[in-house]
């Protein structure tokens, strides 16, 4: 994950380069919009309007990025100690199978704060479970985690498929969905709270399992930066044979770290299930695990960072679907094109701006660049 | 009997129709691998040529210069592919994600623009697209019992590109294993060190592997959009790549045995068809998502080495940095 020779400063290795990766990416898509034959500038406009303009925009745009600041944190978090979780999309899939199974059986017999309690509790288990698979599998079996991961996501999205249609549909109904959740497993909207203390806002589907990602984010942080298990973690991450070498337990820290990484993506599912569709049904995931490749690196795989990409993505997300209304000829799929740009130029050609970085940044510090090797 | 033999051939005939794209992306992911440069995007380039296959057809009416432009895509995607990984030492599954992803969104947009359809492309007459060729004499033959059941249905009527894709699985073992540049290609996916001690070309090397698997994901697309369909829908190839990756890790990297895998992935696909809503004694009515599910599950209970082992090319995934 680190440079060996930095000749750069922090600051442009920390914020310069994301920069101009993520300003690559976007003028690509810029130009891809003027091929198309209509204006970025205007397009640029429609959306931020179309993610800010009015307060039901803001509560959609807060909504997404709930569910990208999970999918994120989680790829993040895999990325530390080197590994690939590419099966997020699986794992928040089956994160919210475990809620609605969960709220299916105990939602009509149990008070509010205990089902959103078993709800957080049902994701990550189920989550968890279905990213621990991988990961003992990597860890025993010697099997690479990021091709059983993608092999997981087709089997859950089966999986589901088998379920809705032949097990948990709702009778009598013809689309393949499970009957509605009792009232008291329903996540109370933002909405709702602010109109219960007096301030007027519509009706969005931001509810509060956004202030339970916010924590998530906090939580991670606190786990990777400021516990013993952390530490070991990114030693993982950086040379795992000389974490075994240090006496850590390298299987360990894979299977814990995989176990996190699948409950954080199956919180997805409390967020989709218990707070906006209020019943089971298919395809709720939307691609969401995916995206959060991208958030993870344009965050830069830190919980701060990730919040940011993932209210970038939250605007895109929101704003792009304002601007599929407004441009028929620029679809929401455009955002879909601009996260592959992302995860291209600030993943995989990340390496690409860095030497003529170097090459300027010498040109203008020739005499300073002494004092820093002495440092 | 007459009537089981007839359904059997007719399986068998559908089972390769489908599995012709998995084996043409398989051979493909092949040569990338066995160069050491993962390759995950096998999905986003058959979409991409799909697409572009199926635009140039609408367009311009002629079937090949369709698939010169689907393979034209697809290289070129293998080169930015090879570029993040060969050059720029990138992670070699982030690159492929973001083409993957990448070519998903923009496929439908560029669709939508140009088109108007809701992101399908017109739908091709049969003149813009690869056809079924007839065998000679298969009407007469075809009424011998058994073998001529066999010539008429199937082994005749295929479109070329069906047979190209079975020509290039002998084809693609004899590079591998026979030709110079597969003795290379080889090492490089070991022992990248060894080879370019030998002064040959570690990069250019990988550049030709990713080429070659470039213009077989360009096949493999064009047949999707335009042999076996007549256009472009959204996501038309549908996880397909996944699949065909599945299936060379099935067959432990080598040609043949990735064949095999293919056809019995194609022919799982056509049984799950086929058995949709048919009752089976015993079991009942089997579910069909899991039938589909079966490559995947089947490729990870491989991988964990519950049947034999798969070992990948050593030194698979790992940028090779020339020492000064």
């Amino acid at each position: 994950m680190s440079t060996t020779n930095n000749t750069l400063p922090r600051w442009a290795d920390v914020l310069l380069i994301p920069i101009i990766n993520i300003a690559l990416a976007l003028l690509v898509s810029g130009l891809i919009i003027i091929a198309i034959g209509e204006d970025p500038i205007e397009a640029v406009k429609i959306l931020l309007v179309g993610a800010f303009g009015y307060d039901e925009a803001m509560g959609y745009t807060l909504y997404y990025t709930t569910n990208f600041i999970f999918t994120g944190l989680a790829v993040s978090v895999a990325f530390h100690a080197g590994l690939f979780n590419i099966g997020g999309e699986g794992q928040a899939y089956i994160g919210g199978l475990g809620v609605g199974l969960v709220m299916l059986a105990l939602g009509p017999i149990l008070p509010f704060y205990l089902l959103m309690i078993l709800g957080i509790i049902a994701a990550a288990v189920f989550g968890a479970a279905w990213a621990y698979v991988p990961a003992y599998l990597q860890v025993y079996r010697g099997s690479h985690i990021v091709i059983t991961t993608i092999m997981f996501n087709f089997i859950a999205s089966a999986l589901m498929v088998y379920l809705m249609v032949n097990v948990l549909i709702a009778p009598g109904s013809m689309a393949p969905q499970s009957v509605m959740l009792a009232d008291s497993s329903h996540l109370p909207f933002i909405h709702e709270i602010m109109n219960a203390l007096g301030y007027e806002m519509v009706h969005t589907p931001l509810n509060i399992s956004f202030f339970w990602a916010l924590i998530c984010c906090l939580l991670l942080w606190v786990y990777l930066w400021h516990s013993r298990w952390g530490y070991e973690l990114r030693t993982v991450g950086f040379n795992e044979k000389a974490a075994g070498y240090a006496g850590i337990n390298t299987k360990k820290v894979v299977i814990i770290t995989m176990c996190i990484s699948g409950a954080l993506a199956g919180f997805v599912g409390i967020n989709e299930i218990q707070g906006v569709h209020h019943k089971l049904l298919l395809n709720f995931t939307a691609g969401y695990g995916f995206t959060g490749i991208a958030v993870s690196l344009m965050g830069r795989n830190h919980p701060v960072g990730v919040v940011l990409a993932s209210l970038l993505f939250g605007i895109l997300y929101q704003g792009g679907a304002e601007l599929a209304f407004e441009v028929p000829k620029i679809t929401r799929e455009m955002v879909v094109t601009i996260q592959g740009l992302v995860i291209l130029f600030s993943g995989a050609l990340a390496y690409m701006t860095r030497p003529w970085l170097e090459k300027i940044f010498s040109l203008f510090s020739r005499p300073a660049s002494a004092t820093t090797q002495e440092a | 009997m007459d009537d089981i033999f007839s359904v059997l051939v007719l399986t068998l005939d559908a089972t390769l129709r489908v599995a012709t794209p998995l084996i043409l992306a398989a051979m493909a992911g092949l040569f990338s691998e066995r160069s050491g440069i993962i390759d995950i995007s096998l999905e986003g380039k058959m979409l991409g040529a799909a697409f572009i296959s199926a635009c140039t057809a609408a367009v311009t009416g002629s079937a090949w210069l369709a698939l010169m432009a689907g393979i034209g895509v697809s290289v070129a995607l293998a080169l930015l592919h090879g570029l993040a990984c060969i050059t720029y030492r990138g992670n070699h599954v982030v690159s492929a994600v973001a083409i993957n992803i990448l070519v998903a969104g923009l496929t439908v947009v560029l669709g939508i623009a140009w088109f108007e359809r809701g992101g399908t492309t017109p739908a091709l007459p049969s003149e813009a697209r690869f056809m079924p060729i007839e065998w000679p004499l298969a009407e007469i033959i075809g009424q011998l019992p058994v073998l001529g059941t066999l010539y008429k249905e199937l082994l005749s009527g295929h479109n070329l590109l069906v047979y190209v894709a079975l020509l290039l699985v002998p084809l693609s073992w004899w590079v591998i294993y026979r030709s110079r540049f597969g003795l290379r290609l080889r090492a490089v996916g070991e022992n990248p060190q060894a080879v370019d001690t030998a002064g040959i070309s570690v990069a250019f090397l990988r550049y030709r592997a990713v080429i070659i698997c470039g213009v077989l994901c360009g096949i493999a697309g064009t047949y999707i959009a335009i042999a076996q369909n007549a256009g472009f829908t959204r996501d038309m190839t549908a996880g397909q790549g996944y699949i065909a990756l599945a299936a060379m890790i099935f067959g432990k990297w080598r040609p043949a045995p990735a064949l095999l895998a293919c056809l019995m992935f194609g022919l799982l696909d056509a049984l799950a068809i086929r058995m949709q809503g048919v009752p089976v004694p015993v079991i009942g009515e089997v579910p069909v998502p899991l039938i589909q599910a079966l490559p995947y599950i089947l490729t990870v209970i491989l991988l964990a080495g519950f049947i034999g082992k798969a070992v990948a090319p050593k030194a698979i995934g790992e940028p090779y940095l020339k020492e000064r």
